[in-house]
């Protein structure tokens, strides 16, 4: 029976008069893919940064690898094991893509503060960072700055940033945005692969993907949940082939 | 808060070669001057000690400080204090007091301060220095306006003993090669730091610190590490500005020199300490050619430098923001293009 | 203290922070609409004060000066905003620091060059030189009441410009989405040259107005940046609201501070930002 790794219970996050974030609860897995979809507004965003730890909730709270984590700020809960990567990529554009990465795996490094050795002489630190970019499939790539890359390439790096602090939980807030179709198919790949090891968190708009990759669906409107099941059952549901899917096609 | 700028952080062929040849100019430059001009290069060599403390914080960390010079002035009242008025003290304990004093100032206050951001960050430095300015200023027993004479200069015997007559900072010379001694340890030390995990921390935190916050990094605490850092180099410029002068007011401390400061950094070039030594000195000669500017009928130029110095700074930030090293460096660059 | 000498500080606050308002408010604007930091803001409230001297010197009547004064400010904001300030919306806070920076040295070099650098003082109009008796020894300058009139009424202008005009709602759509309010149509350029104009001719208003008190002086303006800039940061930028509410607070703590505690006056101001920063470090209003 797979543990619950990463929990949200009644999550709210009100903006003056808007609840933004309804009341929302939603439980991930260990080795489970669990995406949440919306239509645009639906208050993902905002979902995302209250579990990243980004923003804090109006009320409702979060549970990650079973400690509570609600107010947290986001260099704590990074360090209890999540790993976040964002719909608008936020890297580091004028370095390289090896030290972009680099530095993601040196926030683990306990000698991080050392102020008299070079910053690339850390062979376990460099193999971490080699490993999450070959994961990433940016080895060819690693000397070229990171302003200049593709976007698609970019959005590489979003996740090789993300892996390089190995954590336990990912949330993937749509990876796969700005991708081409050879891209996103190795993207997914790469998701599936990860599933092994990880409990991950996908927010996303590209239902094929979500439909391959996804153990659970959670379905959002207006910032409330409005259906939450396996893809199947969630295929299924007339509210959201309403709200949602009946749109799409 | 700034946006993202790539720093010149590896220093092009040419720019090595050429501070190769200033250290050799600034080593054999006693041999040739008048006592005056030793005098005004050791200012400008401090100066350069000053604005590179404040390159590691703005130019490195992305932190615009507009009341740096508060801790480059605390230095120069330690020393102030701590020299008695009928006799020397040794430079070897005064020293690190003074520094540490330095440092300790920028702790309590970077404590506040490096918790804002953006605009606010710059006006709070502004303020808090402001605020030690006014504790210097209203208070006698600080100095007050007229600050504080210290009679003499720091005695640099080791336990009492002097190898020659010229090691003794009275001697002009010996002050000036002190002060070189001093500049190029400063920059030895920064250059390796800015490429430890501290000094790319630090980098990282200009870059992005939303991303270094999402990736783990506490960085606050770096922030205010670095804060410190500059604050306690700062001193160090500061108590050798005290020596040498021998006096201390709290103008020192002031928005002024701390725009000054910031002046130097920006004219250089941020991010690479070798552009603060350059800013240093040209803004320092910069300053004394307006000053010296001739009468021209009847109108006295060099009265007015106020204006070609804000004309200058005008210019200098609407077209060449990156400072004689990124003009270098652009330079470099196209010539490289009109190669290929 | 007795009941007149506390009336006498307290109306003393109150008209010190009116006026540090009439600065913030401009200041304020500018940061939260354009995002723009400038150090040169000291030099508009100074040059307001020489012009209330040399205009009123001029016209024989500092009522025609001030709206004369006034108006030469409201153009001059437009030019500066026009010829430099625009160009660096876009640019890095620190860039904004440098070339305002370097304005100020303009500035004094300016006001040298225009009106000398010795110190002046305006005389008081004569409707307005009275005292108004509070006790047998103590009264209350009719002038200083003048003063702190006209901020209000400045002030409840201003209010009602940004919250029942149709150019203030604009204003507040392009400080809440610059981009979307130029797609509805709304002439940003224009809104933002305005805003400028209007902080630019508020400092130099203030400049004027205390000119008869304050007497005319080099380097008048950067004392009062920094104030301005405290008031600011306690208020929040962009809050007007702050900056009033922040403008009081520290008129009330200077003046009191260095009545009662006349060797730590100086810093109790600062001492009161910190202890707001630990609390809020976006200030009270922060939009």
């Amino acid at each position: 029976m797979s543990e619950i790794v990463l929990s949200a219970k009644n999550l709210t996050k009100r903006f003056g008069g808007l609840a933004a974030v309804n009341d929302v609860s939603l439980e991930l897995l260990r080795n489970h893919i669990h995406a949440v979809i919306g239509p645009n507004g639906a208050g993902k965003s905002t979902l995302t940064n209250l579990l990243s730890g980004d923003l804090p909730p109006t009320s409702g709270s979060v549970q990650l690898g079973g400690r509570d984590v609600t107010g947290w700020n986001p260099e704590k809960i990074s360090r209890q094991g999540l790993g976040r990567s964002y719909q608008k990529t936020n890297i580091f554009l004028p370095f390289t893509v090896w030290e972009n990465v680099r530095l993601a795996a040196q926030s683990r490094q306990p000698h991080a503060a050392r102020w008299l050795s070079r910053a690339t002489g850390f062979g376990a630190l460099n193999e971490r960072a080699a490993r999450a970019i070959a994961l990433a499939g940016l080895e060819n790539r690693k000397d070229a700055i990171a302003g200049t890359i593709s976007h698609g390439e970019q959005r590489q790096l979003e996740i090789a940033m993300t892996l390089a602090t190995e954590p336990q939980v990912l949330l993937l807030d749509e990876p796969l945005a700005g991708m081409g179709v050879a891209e996103a198919e190795r993207m997914v790949a790469l998701l599936l692969s990860l599933k092994k090891d990880h409990g991950i968190l996908l927010v996303e708009h590209d239902m094929d993907a979500v439909f391959t990759l996804a153990d659970r669906l959670t379905v959002m409107v207006d910032g409330k949940v409005i259906a939450s099941g396996t893809p199947t059952d969630i295929r299924a549901d007339a509210g959201v082939q309403a709200a949602y899917l009946g749109e799409e096609s | 808060m700034s946006a993202a700028k790539a720093n010149l952080e590896v220093l092009p062929r040419g720019v090595q070669v050429a501070l190769a040849l200033g250290l050799i100019a600034l080593a054999a430059f006693p041999f040739t001057g008048t006592d005056f001009y030793v005098q005004m290069v050791t200012r400008m060599m401090i100066m350069a000690i000053f604005a590179m403390s404040l390159d590691l914080l703005q130019g490195v960390t992305g932190l615009v400080s507009l009341g740096h010079a508060a801790y480059f002035g605390l230095a120069g009242y330690a020393l102030a204090f701590l020299m008695p008025q009928g006799e020397a003290v040794s430079l070897w304990w005064t020293l690190p007091l003074a520094v540490l004093a330095s440092g300790l100032g920028a702790l309590i206050i970077g404590f506040f301060v490096v918790r804002t951001h953006g605009i606010y960050f710059i006006m709070v430095t502004m303020a808090f220095a402001q605020m030690i300015f006014f504790l210097f200023f209203d208070n006698k027993a600080l100095g007050g306006s007229d600050g504080l004479y210290i009679n003499f200069k720091p005695d640099v015997a080791l336990f009492g003993w002097v190898p020659a007559a010229w090691w003794d900072l009275e001697n002009k010379r010996t002050l000036y090669y002190f002060t070189l001694a001093v500049l190029l340890g400063v920059y030895a030390f920064l250059r390796r730091l800015l490429w430890s995990p501290f000094g790319r921390t630090l980098a990282g935190i200009r870059v992005n610190e939303h991303r270094m916050r999402a990736m783990g990094f506490g960085t606050f605490r770096y922030k205010l590490t670095a804060f410190t850092l500059a604050g306690a180099l700062a001193g160090l410029a500061g108590y050798l500005w005290g020596t040498q002068t021998g006096y201390i007011n709290p103008e020192l401390m002031g928005f002024h020199m701390s725009a000054h400061a910031i002046m130097m950094v920006i004219l250089g070039g941020m991010g690479n300490f070798a552009g603060a030594i350059v800013g240093a000195f040209a803004f320092e000669y910069l300053l004394h050619v307006f000053k010296d500017l001739p009468r021209i009928g009847s109108v006295n130029l060099g009265k007015h430098w106020q204006l070609w110095m804000g004309l200058f700074i005008v210019l200098l930030v609407t077209f060449a923001p990156r400072g004689i090293l990124g003009l270098v460096e652009r330079f470099g660059k196209s010539r490289k293009a009109g190669d290929e | 203290m007795d009941l007149a000498n506390f009336l006498i500080q307290l109306l003393n606050s109150v008209q010190y922070g009116l006026l540090l308002f009439m600065l913030a408010a401009g200041l304020t604007l500018i940061f939260g609409i354009m995002g723009v930091v400038n150090l040169a803001h000291g030099s508009f409230y100074m040059l307001g004060a020489y012009l209330a001297w040399s205009l009123s010197a001029q016209f024989g009547s500092l009522t025609l000066a001030i709206f004369g004064g006034a108006v030469l400010s409201a153009i001059f904001g437009l030019a500066l905003e026009w010829l430099l300030f625009r160009h660096f919306y876009h640019r890095d806070h620190l860039d904004q620091v440098l070339l305002t920076f370097g304005l100020i040295y303009i500035f004094e070099e300016l006001r040298s060059i225009l009106w000398g650098d010795d110190v002046h003082g305006v005389p008081i109009p004569e409707l307005l030189g009275a005292s108004i008796p509070l006790t047998e020894n103590l009264s209350y300058p009719v002038y200083r009441l003048f003063m702190s009139a006209v901020c209000i009424a400045l002030a409840a202008g201003l209010y009602l410009l940004i919250s029942k005009t149709r150019l203030g709602m604009k204003i507040r759509a392009g400080a809440f989405n610059r981009d979307m309010a130029g797609a509805l149509g709304i002439n940003i350029k224009l809104i933002h040259a305005v805003v400028f104009a209007l902080g630019v001719t508020l400092a130099a208003v203030a400049g004027m107005i205390a000119a008869p008190i304050a007497s005319v002086y080099p380097n008048m303006g950067s004392q009062v940046l920094i104030m301005c800039f405290v008031v600011v940061v306690i208020g929040g930028i962009g809050s007007v609201r702050g900056a009033m509410i922040a403008a009081l607070l520290v008129g009330l703590v200077d003046t009191f501070g260095k009545v009662l505690l006349p060797s730590v006056a100086g810093m109790l101001v600062y001492m009161l930002m910190a202890a707001v920063l630990l609390w809020k470090p976006e200030g009270l209003f922060k939009q």
